[in-house]
């Protein structure tokens, strides 16, 4: 332990990731560049969101860590081992007791509040670079909120699926002025945008910054025509008979047996605790548990 | 009657070099201006300074805003001179994937200067771009196929289509017929005509094709080593040149 400062990065480093947090604070939805640091884990393994973590995080924070919505996958527990080794911080499955929650791919269902931080794992920051692969000319786009791109974009997705068939990584204008990748979330999660908590993203390959300060309008781009619609896969939880969350499809025996159930697996678990019990449940007492 | 556009002393340099020097000529509203000459003889660079793609060293190009008339693009503020790039202003270049993005839909592609001007009914949009395509003679049922899966002839219809879609006051042209087959250079050429004519449009083309100014441009500019050496009218320039260089210019195209 010794061997590390805390939360693993020098001091400096962490200074100059918090100022980069601080600007992308106080022009929400704007990508800030900062000098990415190599860590000990490879790239696509949330390098950009640890880094943010670590630059955020005190002796006293409790931390979660989740991976599409679980506490339990290879990345999401490496994450949180290596906070737990690196920075001796608390560590928790449940959404309410987390002072800092680091996610890939999902907000919890539990609204957060306002002494939260969610910290999101971001593989490719630049909402316009599919379609403008210049970094020159999309910085230019951004500066002079030339963003009819984005929407050109959409207008594909309709022309080929007939509707706005993007699932994932759904474009968003922050506070009526920039235009950001909510990082591949499902666009379910969209609304939760606006929320109490503080929202920060970090993009390690791409080193860039960004975030959404508490309370801040974030708006899912649409057409007058197609608006926006916070889609899930139809029905309830198999397990919690939740029927306004996001459900995961599941294989549950060798015979191609499937069910849905909530991706937030804390959630799900709650639930149950507190006594729902889907159509394939079981009740869940004290002692199941 | 106020020009559309007023230019005036344009200069334009590579180091030691001249793109083009002194360049001054006023250009009214429905009128086609040629600009041939070699290459190396300063027309591209000349089109690129008007059109704000390249800053000059000198001169004014004044162009006639909606809002506040006669305006110097040299000096107004970047955003300002990129909205005229996609509302007032067209540019059509000689090679259609420097003006079309190929990964995206014919329809798209003509739809996206709409969406840059704000546009966000998709059921509108995707009807003016179907009749664009149609106006540039591109079938109703290609308008989801990307143009890579086009040929060269309607590559340069759709960025055309591209263009006009937000009708632009004025259309720079950079050599629009060149690398194309001859009988789709003719096609195309009439279709230019067309619409230039139907649409009351201004354009500057550059061109080193005679037979493009010919049928195109009311009047000429002649250019050598960056500066204008003969102006008039099309026909005048072309069948009576005065200056050497257009004399010399005028008798190799007739050799061809
Ligand atoms: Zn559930």
């Amino acid at each position: 332990m010794s061997d590390y400062n805390f939360a693993y990065l020098d001091e400096q480093t962490k200074r100059m990731i918090r100022r980069a947090i601080l600007k992308g604070l106080a022009i929400p939805g704007y990508q800030v560049p900062f000098a990415s640091r190599e860590m000990p884990m490879p790239y696509g393994w949330g390098t950009g969101g640890v880094q943010v973590t670590a630059a955020c995080l005190t002796p006293d924070d409790t931390l979660k860590v989740i991976d599409q919505g679980a506490d339990d996958t290879t990345n999401a527990v490496s994450i949180r081992r290596f906070f737990e080794k690196t920075a001796a911080v608390g560590v928790t499955q449940a959404t309410t007791q987390a002072s800092v929650i680091q996610t890939r791919h999902r907000i919890p269902e539990e609204p957060l509040n306002e002494d939260q931080i969610l910290v999101y794992q971001v593989p490719i920051p630049e909402p316009l670079r599919f379609l403008e692969p210049r970094e020159t000319e999309t910085r230019k786009m951004h500066a002079l909120e030339e963003y009819g791109l984005i929407h050109v974009k959409l207008f594909e997705d309709i022309s080929q699926h007939g509707q706005i068939a993007t699932a994932y990584a759904y474009p968003v204008k922050v506070e009526g002025r920039y235009v950001m990748d909510p990082s591949p979330i499902p666009r379910f999660d969209n609304p939760k945008m606006e929320m109490a908590a503080i929202q920060l993203f970090g993009a390690g390959r791409e080193q860039r910054i960004y975030a959404i300060p508490p309370y801040t309008q974030v708006v899912s781009l649409d057409f007058d025509d197609y608006p926006f619609e916070a889609s899930k896969a139809e029905g309830a939880c198999a397990l919690c008979a939740a029927d306004h969350t996001y459900l995961d499809e599941v294989i549950v025996d060798d015979d191609g047996g499937r069910m849905f159930v909530c991706s937030d697996t804390d959630y799900c678990e709650s639930r149950r605790q507190a006594g729902h019990v889907g159509a394939q449940g079981t009740p869940m007492g004290k002692d199941a548990a | 009657m106020t020009p559309l556009l007023d230019v005036q002393n344009l200069s334009k340099y590579y180091g030691q070099r001249i793109g083009c020097k002194d360049v001054s000529f006023d250009l009214y509203p429905g009128e086609v201006m040629g600009i041939v000459g070699e290459s190396g003889s300063g027309k591209s660079t000349l089109l690129n300074c008007l059109a704000g793609h390249l800053e000059p060293d000198s001169g004014a190009v004044l162009f006639d805003t909606k809002t506040d008339g006669l305006k110097d693009t040299v000096t107004m503020s970047e955003p300002e001179r990129r909205m005229l790039g996609r509302t007032d202003w067209a540019f059509v270049h000689q090679h259609a994937r420097d003006g079309l993005r190929m990964g995206v839909s014919a329809g798209g592609n003509v739809g996206e200067r709409l969406m840059a001007v704000g546009a966000r009914h998709y059921g509108d949009i995707r009807a003016q771009a179907a009749d664009w395509l149609g106006r540039v003679e591109i079938r109703a049922d290609r308008i989801d196929d990307r143009p890579t899966a086009f040929s060269g002839g309607m590559q340069q219809r759709l960025q055309i289509a591209r263009n006009l879609v937000t009708g632009p006051r004025l259309v720079f042209m950079d050599e629009p017929t060149g690398g194309l087959d001859v009988s789709v250079q003719a096609r195309l050429l009439d279709m230019i005509r067309e619409l230039v004519r139907d649409l009351g449009l201004s354009a500057i083309i550059v061109t080193h094709d005679l037979a493009v100014v010919r049928l195109l441009a009311d009047r000429l500019i002649v250019m050598k080593d960056g500066h204008v050496v003969e102006t008039g009218l099309t026909d005048q320039v072309l069948d009576d040149p005065q200056h050497s260089y257009s004399q010399l210019l005028v008798s190799s195209v007739l050799q061809v």
